[in-house]
């Protein structure tokens, strides 16, 4: 941080237009291609008013997200000057020095991560995970939750013959059995002269999906990445018996929930699918939930929300979401500290909270009246709540990519056993491990 | 029939055609399909069945150019009425326009480094080609092997080490390094196919220059060139359509400044899901300038497609 | 002409031009002519390539540059050569390699062979049929994957109306067993015309005299097939191979766009193998041994097969 920008911010609490001594800047901002990147856009008009630099924006989409901003951070690449990374990068941004480290920003800003919600601060913005180093600022909330058509599930006669079937009403799942009892009802069912189908989950291979849908199973069956008193030891905790039930459980979702061909499926092709109402139910990041209620097909009270449900070993929910952090190979960094202050504001977070994106500070959360706010507010705290992460290792690429290898020629290609995928999985872990030097 | 022992009989032809034709209607409907999906609206290009006759819709087009951006039902509301077809577009899917999409800036690239490094690929590959054909260059087979044999390696493979040397040297993401690169994967091309088109012309034009007068390098350039020229202009094409069709090295050495096109394409995507009628619109644009050079370039395909190897 | 009788040429022409650039010889001119070419290859292909033969030794990471590469000496080929997983790899490219020149020969050889018998209108429908191999691979890949989805997708619809199956029952990028046909489809739509072309030319060279011949011998048609027009156009098929095998071996567009690799590991070739090691796992000492193999493999089934081709030639 140079000191012509702590002049700059000494002349005021917020940025008045004009008031910056610094030169104007075109920034450039990397994200995902999705609906809260569109709804950033919107939302940085108000800084480019205030502070006069201009705002780019590169963002590409999830399936292609990490492979290329990877490659543009590994190559010391200037194409982003902030960059809303995923939270598993964390770990390499800090030790392969991509990122800028923000302590002294915020220490000098009074931004304190105190502020934000404990899960955002643990899983977007520390490395080594649990110690005061912050890499980042948590910029979006997201955790894997379910949607489903309430609509559907309000219909006497269905509700109905599910009684008769099942022993309980059809209502929102307790536990992930109940939900793939919900998703075997709707396979193959007759709505409205349409053949619908149970629920639409992450199968994707080519990047993280099926990860990222697996491990809301996983977690809750009693997987655990190592031990918690030794850290790196996997054998008995990544292939536990509960996580051997807990992928098996998934294979079997699988098989009996998901339309015909959605074997490469993630955020998208769910929302496809759940918008098109071909699926009484889809497993999806929280991003999705401002369209959802905004679309004339399934919008406007006709879908419901819910947390991931618990499973024999508790209710956790795969944490997605980022962090911004300032990218260290940017010449531009003083005014991309300026975008972080200004995004900071509670003011700013709350328009941002409007917009559809999902604020981590606790005064926005925590209001009285957010709850109420949106009908997936509720649904969005409470998962926020249990959420769990994947590595954020710097090796995290490689082990996802074993993973993702593992878990879809299991549930998608039907080869081996859910024991050999994640003993096979042990392996892999240990051996990227060795490689790193922690093992 | 009875005249022409090779010449096939009336009803083989008849066959023969029909069997042709059918092949060619199968072969082009995926293309078709490309350009009618980006007149669909959304809605008709997911349809089930898959929708023949629909009503033309811009909304791809406009999508494939826009970023949009939902705002707060208050906001929406708030707003003066759209100012433009295409605004109104937006509107009608209950959006705004954020600014525009990055589209036209990766179709500039495209345009950048394709004509750059086929220019600068020409002018190196001309001379190369002017000098193996009509000197005796030492180790003349060896060097040509060598200029081929650099098209045999995977793409993946030279791009490691490439990318290490551009990182070292800046030139990752920049349209230098992309042109340079794009020129010395066509030389190969360029060199072979060129070096067949001077090959073809009598050397006695240039010694009857060379007789008037006129150095080795005035008779390259005003005897040599002029007389090369169609072959130049096809050469120059298949370069160009390989640098703007070249995928490998551009997503793995650039991420915006200087990313094309085909990286791009398959990234576009709409609010939720794929928004295949943008994405089909993209395409079409991209692919369109590309089938018309095909036409244009019909006589000399099979010679660029085989290096020179087969000429018609 | 020689060199010398050009510099006779030279030295005897008057022109003040001449003489003022007299002084570059034909071999100068020869140097200056072809240097760039060759220096620019020799930094873009031959450097890089003796770079990655050296990384292929150690153990570099580029997303470690914090990290001291080691020199590991063979390691990484041993890895790799003992990686069961390398092999399932080369079985699926070798799959993928192997139906698609069988099937782009026959239903190539086939369009040419129809084509020649000059039908009216035959070149505006080859036109036509060329036009897919022109096209950019990732771009059309691309859509290829929307032609294959199952319920609103026109290959399954189409399928389906022939054969009368569910469009929503199948799905060919999705399903292990149908995900390596979906590539080699796709792969055979857009690049059969280019051995159709390449047969096309072999089928033209061969003069009608010889068939004359053949016809006042009494030969029947088929056995004028097998007997001339194959080993006539033998060397043309030949090429078309060479040509089909060494881009198909270096596939990498087209299939990574339409399964990514997947599903599991089905359609993951050569290629998208490496640039998940390369480039997404940052295995760079690695992948560039893997990379050197690949060389080495290319090289050397090209070279054994160039061979075979000059004896068909001359034969």
């Amino acid at each position: 941080m140079k000191k012509q920008f702590m002049a700059t911010v000494a002349t005021g609490a917020f940025l008045a237009a004009g008031a910056t001594s610094a030169q104007a800047e075109d920034l450039t901002l990397c994200w995902a291609a999705w609906d809260p990147a569109n709804a950033l856009v919107e939302l940085s008009k108000d800084f480019e008013e205030k502070s006069g630099h201009k705002m780019s924006f590169e963002f590409v989409p999830w399936p292609n997200f990490a492979d290329r901003m990877l490659n543009e951070l590994n190559s010391g690449g200037q194409l982003c000057d902030l960059m809303i990374g995923d939270s598993q990068w964390i770990g390499g941004g800090a030790e392969s020095g991509h990122y800028v480290k923000l302590n002294d920003f915020f220490d000098a800003e009074d931004i304190t991560m105190d502020d934000f919600i404990p899960a955002t601060v643990t899983g977007y913005s520390e490395w080594p995970k649990g110690t005061p180093n912050y890499w980042a600022l948590p910029a979006f909330g997201d955790v894997v939750g379910w949607t489903y058509r309430k609509d559907w599930f309000e219909r006497p006669e269905l509700q109905a013959e599910f009684k008769e079937k099942y022993g309980r009403d059809l209502g929102v799942p307790a536990t992930l059995a109940e939900l793939k009892d919900i998703a075997e009802f709707f396979e193959g069912r007759d709505i409205d002269g349409n053949t619908v189908y149970g629920a639409a989950i992450y199968t994707e291979r080519g990047s993280e999906g099926i990860t990222m849908g697996v491990t809301n199973a996983l977690y809750n069956y009693g997987f655990l990445y190592e031990n918690p008193e030794k850290p790196y030891e996997m054998e008995g905790f990544v292939n536990s018996p509960g996580a051997v039930e807990g992928l098996e459980f998934y294979k079997a979702l699988y098989d009996v929930g998901p339309p015909p061909g959605s074997s490469n499926w993630y955020m998208g092709e769910n929302i496809d699918a759940y918008k098109s109402g071909q699926v009484a139910l889809q497993m999806n990041f929280a991003f999705i939930w401002p369209g959802v209620e905004a679309d004339p097909n399934v919008g406007g009270g006709k879908s419901g929300y819910f947390p991931n449900p618990a499973g024999p070993a508790g209710q956790f929910a795969q944490l997605g979401g980022q962090g911004i952090s300032v990218v260290a190979y940017s010449s531009k960094q003083d005014a991309a500290l300026e975008y972080i202050k200004w995004f900071a504001q509670p003011e700013i977070q709350a328009r941002w909270w409007e917009l559809g994106g999902y604020s981590a500070l606790k005064a926005v959360v925590e209001d009285p009246g957010f709850a109420s706010s949106q009908p997936y507010a509720q649904t969005f705290l409470d998962s926020m709540a249990i959420v769990k992460d994947f590595w954020a290792e710097p090796a995290y690429a490689d082990l996802l990519l074993a993973m993702q290898e593992k878990i879809h020629d299991y549930v998608i290609a039907g080869n081996g056993t859910a024991q050999e995928a994640l003993d096979g999985l042990v392996e892999e872990w240990t051996v990227i491990f060795e490689d790193e030097g922690k093992l | 029939m009875s005249f022409s022992v090779t010449s096939p009989s009336p009803a083989a032809k008849w066959l023969a055609g029909i069997l042709v034709i059918g092949y060619a209607i199968i072969t082009i409907l995926p293309l078709v399909w490309i350009i009618a999906t980006g007149f669909k609206s959304p809605a008709d290009a997911i349809a089930y069945p898959p929708k023949l006759v629909f009503e033309p819709s811009l909304e791809g087009y406009v999508n494939l150019f826009t970023t949009r951006t939902r705002v707060t039902e208050n906001d929406f509301a708030a707003l003066p009425p759209a100012s433009s077809w295409y605004e109104q577009i937006v509107r009608d899917q209950g959006m705004v326009i954020a600014g525009p999409s990055r589209y036209g800036e990766r179709y500039l690239n495209s345009i950048i480094i394709g004509f750059g490094s086929t220019a600068l690929c020409m002018v190196l590959g001309t001379a190369a080609a002017y000098a193996f054909s009509r000197f005796r260059v030492p180790l003349k087979d060896d060097l040509l092997f060598f200029i081929l044999s650099t098209r045999m390696m995977p793409p993946i493979a030279v791009a490691i080490p490439i990318f290490l040397m551009f990182r070292e040297i800046g030139l990752n993401d920049t349209h230098l390094g992309m042109i340079l690169l794009y020129t010395a994967v066509n030389l190969s091309l360029s060199v072979w196919l060129l070096k067949g088109f001077i090959d073809e012309i009598p050397v006695e034009y240039e010694e009857a220059a060379l007789i008037d007068g006129y150095t080795r390098f005035q008779a390259f350039i005003k005897v040599v060139l002029p007389q090369a020229a169609t072959g130049i202009a096809s050469t120059a094409i298949f370069c160009l359509i390989f640098a703007w069709n070249e995928y490998a090295f551009a997503v793995l050495l650039t991420s915006g400044a200087a990313q094309t096109a085909p990286p791009f394409i398959p990234t576009i995507i709409g609010v939720g899901g794929k928004d295949w009628p943008a994405v089909a619109a993209g395409a079409t644009i991209f692919l369109v300038p590309v089938m018309v050079f095909t036409i244009l370039l019909r006589k000399h395909l099979l010679r660029g497609i085989t290096f020179g190897a087969v000429r018609k | 002409m020689t060199d010398a009788s050009m510099d006779k040429i030279a030295r005897a022409t008057p022109a003040p031009m001449a003489r003022r650039i007299r002084g570059l010889s034909d071999r100068t001119i020869a140097w200056i002519f072809v240097a760039p070419s060759i220096f620019l290859l020799l930094a873009v292909n031959i450097f890089p390539l003796i770079w990655t033969i050296r990384l292929s030794f150690t153990d570099y990471r580029v997303n470690r540059p914090n990290r001291e590469a080691e020199w590991v000496g063979l390691e990484n080929y041993q890895r790799i050569l003992s990686d069961s997983g390398i092999w399932s790899t080369m079985q699926a490219t070798a799959h993928f390699l192997i139906w698609t020149i069988v099937l782009q020969v026959l239903i190539g050889f086939a369009l040419a062979y129809l084509i020649n018998m000059k039908f009216r209108g035959n070149d505006l429908w080859t036109t036509i049929i060329v036009l897919p191999m022109m096209l950019s691979p990732a771009v059309v890949g691309n859509f290829w994957t929307f032609l294959y989805q199952p319920q609103i997708g026109l290959f399954n619809y189409v399928i389906a109306f022939f054969t009368g199956a569910d469009p929503a029952s199948f799905s060919m990028i999705g399903d292990v067993n149908l995900a390596p046909w979906a590539i080699i489809i796709a792969d055979t739509w857009m690049w059969t015309p280019f051995v159709m072309l390449i047969c096309l030319a072999g089928l033209r060279s061969i003069p009608d005299s010889i068939y004359e011949a053949a016809e006042c011998d009494r030969a029947s048609k088929w056995r004028q097939f097998w007997t001339l027009t194959i080993p006539m156009a033998l060397p043309f098929l030949m090429l078309a191979v060479l040509f089909r095998g060494i881009e198909n071996f270096k596939m990498f567009d087209l299939v990574v766009q339409l399964t990514g690799g997947g599903p599991g590991n089905t359609t993951t070739l050569t290629s998208i193998d490496l640039k998940r090691e390369a480039f997404e796992r940052w295995r760079t000492g690695y992948s560039s041994a893997y990379a050197v193999i690949l060389f080495v493999t290319v090289f050397g089934l090209a070279s054994i097969y160039v061979k075979a081709l000059t004896k068909v030639k001359e034969r």
